[in-house]
């Protein structure tokens, strides 16, 4: 096991296995109502982000993402968590809005550039919020 | 340096302001916490764009904040929703999910009426009567909104979306970052049209082409217009924005002569004087147009004008290009999405009959290509808004073809889809 720090975006713990994203998915008309990646223009298309560590560079697209994120933790098929590389304003605020509505708590953080590198497909990832800092524990 | 609030504002965290406050009060600094903002900016407006509905969360949400006594302490306008009230049969109810976006649609935004907001269901607020003044801080949702009142009107706003643009009105306050900050509004790349004939320069549908290569090239930055004519029509402006901001994440574009903050080029670019250079050509332009013409049925089945909403004057150019002319071919629907102020000026003008008469309907409150308006069956639509040419497709499942006013209104009476591949020189 290896442990990475990086940043706290929202609070909250969450285990999972890791879905890394070749490139980002924009939440609005990008994650379906089954929480797969509907997005046929994205090579993960057909991927279930449900209940993953779902790793990826950036946010994307519309910003009614908000909206569609906060919709996919009421129905429980959101990500267990999210790591991206640079804090992104519309996830947060469907995790935010999620948190003040439902009580799930889905914790988003960011990490360097390094260490988003070093995180593999697939891998058993945790993620835990001490203060400002996001401790990220990797099992491969 | 963490965020700051005033004395003020931490009471509005608080709860002395009543608890719709302290709960948008949370996500406002939650958000600058996130973004790296040093404040809170007061802001004039809000132009709210959570009242699509996506789903049960968002409805939640809004009927929440009402729970709570949540009331816009600023003039706050709303985004198109998912039902055209006034014309309430133009919204398809034949499946169990139509239903569903029908009634949680309805009830979304009455949610948010009952919050305070003016009924203006119009993605382009900036039709209206009252604008936001050139410097002025604003937090508007709806990407075409954004960069059109960041471009055109010179106002200042962040890329702000659902949940947010309801917690600012509520708060009046939004995080100091982003767009409102003089470093981050400056051109970040030069597309040079030099080089385009005045022919083209003078064209319709060249602005929304124009729209969508800014956007593929720009990205999420800010990209310089040079060499368009100084006296550009603002609906061709709102065509670049909206079309820019769906190719790519583009917020706030110049055009030098003519936008409020590119008096010059060397203004526009401020410190980034040495900004990569695209030269934006004729070969370009209709590969672009190319590109996001997906359509290859020879039979028109619809015509989708006003995306963002129609102007007055987008209205009365229609008008001249129909009525008069040759009738609308059978079985092709023609529609024009616009907001209600706009509507009830056409109507004044004496331009909704005629149309209408001729076989135009009318969409207000929402548009055709976030509900369920346009008929099982339609395969091939023709448009004049890049938006809707780059949506449309996967969101309702219809090819497209961008065009000239006038080739819409020529297929639209023959029935035929007929365009100029080759159309800019």
């Amino acid at each position: 096991m290896r442990t990475i720090t990086g940043w706290r975006v929202t609070s909250g713990d969450a285990q999972g296995a890791v879905l890394k994203l070749h490139e980002p998915v924009s939440f609005w008309g990008g994650i379906g109502p089954e929480g797969d990646i509907i997005d046929v223009h994205h090579p993960q298309h057909g991927a279930v982000v449900t209940g993953r560590i779902l790793v990826m560079r950036s946010g994307r697209g519309s910003s009614s993402g908000t909206y569609v994120l906060a919709e996919l933790l009421r129905l429980g098929i959101a990500p267990a968590g999210i790591i991206l590389t640079e804090p992104d304003g519309i996830i947060a605020t469907g995790a935010l809005v999620a948190a003040e509505l439902y009580e799930s708590r889905m914790p988003i953080a960011t990490v360097s550039e390094a260490d988003y590198a070093s995180i593999e497909d697939g891998v058993t990832a945790s993620i835990a919020m001490v203060g400002d800092e996001a401790v990220i524990s990797l099992v491969d | 340096m963490p965020l700051t609030l005033t004395p003020d504002e931490e009471a509005m965290l608080a709860g002395e302001h009543g608890p719709a406050v302290a709960l948008s009060m949370r996500i406002i600094t939650e958000l600058g916490r996130i973004r790296g903002a040093e404040e809170l900016v007061d802001i004039d407006s809000v132009h709210i764009d959570g009242c699509i509905f996506y789903g049960q969360a968002g409805l939640d949400f809004a009927q929440r904040l009402v729970e709570l006594g949540g009331q816009v302490q600023v003039p706050t306008t709303v985004n198109v929703g998912s039902v055209d009230l006034i014309h309430p049969h133009l919204i398809l109810q034949n499946t169990e999910k139509e239903r569903w976006v029908a009634q949680g649609g309805r009830d979304l935004m009455q949610a948010y009426v009952d919050l305070g907001c003016r009924q203006t269901w119009t993605c382009a607020p900036y039709q209206m009567d009252s604008r936001p003044e050139t410097g002025s801080n604003i937090a508007w949702a709806e990407s075409n909104a954004i960069v059109f009142a960041n471009s055109v009107l010179g106002a200042r706003t962040d890329r702000y979306g659902d949940f947010v643009d309801i917690a600012a009105a509520i708060t009046g306050k939004a995080p100091r970052g982003g767009l409102h900050l003089d470093a981050e509004r400056h051109g970040d790349v030069v597309l040079d049209c030099t080089g385009l004939s005045v022919e083209t320069l003078a064209l319709d549908v060249t602005y929304p082409v124009l729209g969508y290569l800014a956007g593929a090239i720009a990205g999420t930055t800010n990209p310089v217009l040079l060499g368009i004519p100084a006296d550009v029509s603002e609906d061709r402006l709102k065509a670049v924005g909206a079309a820019a901001a769906s190719s790519g994440g583009v917020a706030l574009f110049h055009v030098v002569g003519r936008t409020p903050e590119a008096p010059t080029l060397e203004a526009a670019l401020g410190p980034h004087a040495d900004a990569p250079v695209q030269h934006i050509t004729a070969q370009r332009l209709n590969a672009a147009r190319q590109e996001l013409s997906t359509a290859r049925e020879e039979q028109l089945d619809a015509v989708s004008l006003g995306t963002p909403h129609a102007s007055v004057d987008e209205i009365g150019e229609a008008y001249d290009a129909i009525v008069g002319g040759p009738p609308l071919a059978d079985g092709v629907a023609f529609y024009i999405s616009t907001g209600r102020s706009v509507f009830a000026e056409a109507e004044r003008r004496g331009w909704v009959s005629p149309l209408e008469d001729w076989g135009v309907t009318f969409v207000l409150d929402t548009c055709t290509y976030v509900t369920s308006i346009l008929r099982p069956g339609t395969r091939t639509v023709m448009t004049n808004s890049g938006k809707w040419a780059h949506y449309a497709p996967g969101n309702m499942g219809v090819d497209v073809v961008l065009a000239t006013l006038g080739e819409c209104v020529e297929s639209a009476i023959t029935g035929r889809v007929t365009w100029n591949r080759e159309l800019f020189t």
